[in-house]
């Protein structure tokens, strides 16, 4: 089956970020497919390169990263959302004549239509946030 | 239909208002702070255990584990499921409602 994952909360805040990282985990050891995980309001701040967490905490920005990596997931984050909190890539870096870009490795910046989509080409769409 | 609750019942009143509105025979899983409304002999728990909607309801082990709770203060006749069991829910179910 296709999932569709919204996820609105930030790293570190209550327990949504965790909840869906190990909903999709879950999901994929059972062979289903994450289409998308969609980033929004501020679960954008789950797409910072700059996190430096406690050693014997998680890593939750780089948990995502690893996992993107290892499946080839689509990890987006809402551009709107991005730009409102500073959260930056390299071409929003040029657009917005900002002097450095902070996305993570494996994350992509996109319009709030990449949320759409996934809702219309995933089986189920699920919904972490706070 | 699924619905996900992940706030305490003393925190906020999602959880009492998915048992109004959610439509009879709905699976509730509780996740996060929502498996404190799991507990036994509380002011809530007689909600849950009245049940006259015929809800089926579920609660997530890791979440119940990370607060230092388990089978024995729960209500009787939840379920305590795995990610894998979250998983699977959403699976059965069409439709999952989570409640922000």
């Amino acid at each position: 089956m296709k999932f569709g994952i919204l996820v609105n909360e930030g790293p570190y805040t209550h327990q949504a970020s965790d909840t869906a990282y190990h909903f999709v985990k879950a999901a994929l050891d059972e062979g289903h497919q994450i289409y998308r995980v969609f980033f929004y309001h501020d679960g954008v701040n789950n797409g910072t390169r700059l996190a430096t967490p406690p050693q014997d905490d998680r890593h939750i920005p780089n948990r995502w990263s690893e996992l993107a990596k290892e499946y080839k997931l689509d990890l987006v984050l809402c551009v709107a959302a991005a730009q409102r909190r500073g959260m930056v890539d390299p071409d929003e870096m040029k657009r917005n004549q900002k002097d450095a870009h902070n996305i993570a490795d494996n994350f992509r910046i996109s319009g709030l239509g990449q949320l759409i989509e996934a809702g219309i080409q995933s089986d189920r769409l699920i919904t972490f946030g706070d | 239909m699924l619905h996900t609750i992940n706030k305490s019942p003393y925190e906020k009143n999602s959880f009492e208002t998915c048992m109004r509105l959610a439509a009879a025979e709905s699976s509730i899983l509780l996740i996060e702070d929502g498996v404190y409304a799991a507990i036994d002999n509380t002011k809530i728990s007689e909600l849950i255990k009245e049940n006259p909607s015929n809800f089926k309801f579920y609660v997530l082990e890791a979440d119940l584990k990370a607060r230092g709770l388990d089978k024995n203060s729960l209500i009787p006749n939840i379920e305590i499921i795995s990610y894998k069991g979250f998983v699977k829910l959403t699976v059965e179910n069409e439709k999952t409602q989570t409640w922000l």
